[in-house]
């Protein structure tokens, strides 16, 4: 082994490639190609993944939106198209019943599945606008961007306070440019309500925009008088739950309790967010696994490629192997020899395919970072995969070079040196 | 020097056997200046080959200053090859896309001879031929007698006990061929013990003992006067 570093193998090495510049080239290209594919997806992938772990890192992933509808199918005594309301209580019931809840969000509002927005007045200005009832834990379901002021707290619910959160597009709407909103009064539906804060778009969240009124949701029932019944439900299970069988069973209970028919389909309506998640997050890891074998692909291509030009080399240079042999060479340096250069030319293809895929990966990102809504942040591979992809470049360049080696060395010397 | 008793090789064609060498008996002692000549087709390429164990006999004995040449393996050859003996070819076999210098400096690196001794002796060598101004350049750069004496010099270079040379002057002009022969005849002078096959017998008579080869048997085995190259440049 001592050969591989002795500065006159090398010599030798780029004797070679020095003379053959051309097929030197269009043997790296290949594996250049390889590895730039390589870098380029497996970076592309995990840019993916991040612009999807961003957009939804503060997001309940896991989790269901939970609604009552009417039956489908006559049960206990009860006719068909019976109108189903889930209750508060219900929450509780839930949270308590249910494996692997983590929490149970109880919500109501105006202007979106139900009555017209109601109207939101300051002063002079006023429009209509959709009104949340909500506890503080909707935070954890879409976390709020709170801009000025705060969002709904506990002593809110517990106090039934009149006081609101609304978004930004209300405070331009309803409010001077230079007028701090915080601690003034609006008026929704009538009655008064001070302002605590103002929350700012996120992606994540599903009805709000920047158009909304958050109040405590002991306010919202008092104000508009829906007693126990709440609109619908977030019912959040813990990140590693199975969040269908947590449907399931949530459906099964609330059947139970609302003399529903087992098999009734159409009784709860449930959006179930979890597998959403898990098709994107299968969808993202498919990317990768993709990525990762056609890069290995192409680069055991590349290598390929590197060997079946060695070994047209090797057959171009049988004389001058037989040269080299006649003057005292051993069967051993001239495939070292080979193998080496084999090695070497993958090597060199390899990083120089690396840092193009790393200046391709940063150009990209500095291009989808103005993009703000598209999922994708920080293309980058992993020094792991990196390392990984340099070794199986250079085992295989050896086990490639192995065949023109032998072939190189299989030739006698008599019979090389006869060659024209 | 070399001790050849016996000595048989034979090809194989398909289903023909062609006996090339039908017992050859030889002995060449150190500083000996042999010709090995005949009719085309009579041996001569393979005898010098076997000689240079860059091919192997069938029958008989082989000793090459006191080594047995016998069933070596590519590694020992080549290792042989490199200590005992200097190559000298017709078609002069230098490595197109390595200058002069390190044409000559290759037997060395083979050697394990470090970098700065290579280049030394290289340059020492091509000197000796009269080429220490053409070191660098390529050989497609020469004519073909240089081309002829850098060979000389890699031959040299590794400082063999016996030279090989498979007709030398058979590529080149008579001028240029005495000029190489002017080199040989210096370089057995010093005590280099030098094998040349041949056709020319103007060639022959520069030596000083003519081997006849004919039908796989040595014919005749003469001692001749030496005639001076140097007379002729
Ligand atoms: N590798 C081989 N396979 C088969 N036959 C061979 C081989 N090498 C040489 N021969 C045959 O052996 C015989 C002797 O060949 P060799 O090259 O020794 O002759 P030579 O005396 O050097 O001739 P020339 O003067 O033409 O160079 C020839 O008939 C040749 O065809
Ligand atoms: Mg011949």
């Amino acid at each position: 082994m001592k050969f591989i570093f002795t500065r006159d193998t090398w010599q030798e090495i780029f004797g070679t490639i020095r003379k053959n510049k051309l097929r030197t080239a269009i043997t790296v290209i290949g594996v250049f190609w390889g590895i730039l594919l390589f870098i380029g997806l497996q970076g592309a992938a995990k840019g993916v993944e991040n612009g999807f772990d961003m957009a939804f890192k503060d997001m309940a992933t896991n989790s269901i939106f939970l609604w009552g509808q009417q039956t489908g199918i006559p049960y206990a005594g009860y006719n068909r198209n019976r109108s189903v309301r889930i209750e508060l209580s219900d929450t509780y019931r839930i949270a308590n019943q249910v494996e692997g809840v983590q929490f149970v969000a109880p919500r109501n509002a105006k202007g979106i599945f139900d009555g017209a927005p109601p109207l939101v007045v300051n002063k002079l200005k006023s429009g209509n606008y959709k009104v949340f009832g909500d506890y503080p834990v909707i935070d954890k379901v879409s976390k709020k961007k709170i801009r000025k002021g705060r969002f709904l707290n506990q002593k809110d619910i517990d106090e039934k306070r009149k006081i609101c959160v609304i978004g930004e597009r209300i405070q331009k709407e309803l409010f001077e440019k230079d007028e701090d909103p915080i601690g003034q009064y609006i008026k929704i539906s009538n009655i008064y309500f001070q302002v605590v804060g103002v929350y700012k778009k996120n992606n994540t969240d599903f009805f709000e925009g920047d158009n909304s009124v958050f109040i405590p949701f002991t306010t919202f029932k008092r104000v508009f008088n829906t007693g126990n019944r709440i609109g619908w439900m977030v019912i959040a299970g813990y990140p590693d739950e199975d969040i269908v069988a947590i449907e399931e069973k949530t459906k099964t209970l609330l059947k139970r309790r609302y003399d529903v028919h087992p098999d009734d389909e159409r009784a709860f309506g449930a959006a179930n967010l979890g597998e959403m998640f898990g098709k994107i997050t299968g969808f993202v890891k498919g990317l990768k696994f993709t990525a990762l074998i056609v890069g290995i692909a192409t680069i055991l291509a590349g290598v390929i490629a590197i060997g079946n030009i060695l070994l047209i080399t090797v057959k171009e240079r049988t004389k001058e192997i037989g040269i080299r042999r006649a003057l005292g060479a051993k069967p051993g340096e001239i495939r070292g020899q080979i193998i080496l250069e084999s090695v070497f030319l993958t090597l060199v293809a390899g990083i120089f395919g690396i840092t193009i895929g790393g200046l391709l990966l940063s150009t990209l990102n500095g291009w989808t970072q103005s993009l703000e809504d598209f999922p994708f942040v920080n293309p980058t591979v992993s020094l792991e995969y990196i390392g990984m992809a340099l070794g199986l470049m250079v085992v295989l360049g050896t086990l490639i070079g192995l065949i023109p080696a032998q072939r190189a060395v299989n030739v006698r010397p008599i019979e090389a040196l006869r060659e024209e | 020097m070399i001790q050849i008793k016996e000595l048989h090789k034979s090809y194989r064609m398909g289903s023909n056997h062609l006996h090339v060498l039908k017992g050859i008996n030889l002995d060449i002692k150190e500083g000996e200046f042999v010709s090995i000549m005949g009719s085309s087709g009579s041996g001569k390429s393979t005898l010098l080959n076997i000689i240079g164990m860059l091919d192997e006999a069938e029958k008989g004995s082989y000793i090459l200053d006191d080594v047995p040449i016998k069933n070596l393996s590519e590694k020992k050859a080549a290792i042989y090859r490199n200590k005992f003996l200097g190559f000298i070819f017709q078609s002069f076999n230098l490595i197109n896309y390595k200058n002069a210098a390190e044409n000559v400096a290759l037997p060395l690196y083979y050697q394990g001879v470090p970098r700065k001794i290579r280049k030394e002796k290289s340059l020492y060598y091509l000197e000796k031929v009269g080429l220490a101004d053409w070191a660098h350049h390529l050989p497609s750069e020469l004519s073909g007698g240089q081309k002829q004496r850098v060979a000389i010099a890699r031959a040299l270079a590794s400082e063999p006990k016996v030279l090989l040379a498979d007709e030398p002057t058979g590529a080149l002009d008579t001028k240029t061929s005495y000029e190489v022969m002017d080199f040989l005849q210096g370089i057995n002078d010093e005590g280099k013990t030098i094998l040349v096959v041949t056709h020319e017998p103007d060639i022959a008579d520069m030596t000083k003992r003519i081997v006849m080869l004919k039908d796989g048997v040595i014919e005749e085995d003469k001692v001749v006067e030496q005639v001076r190259a140097s007379q002729y440049v």
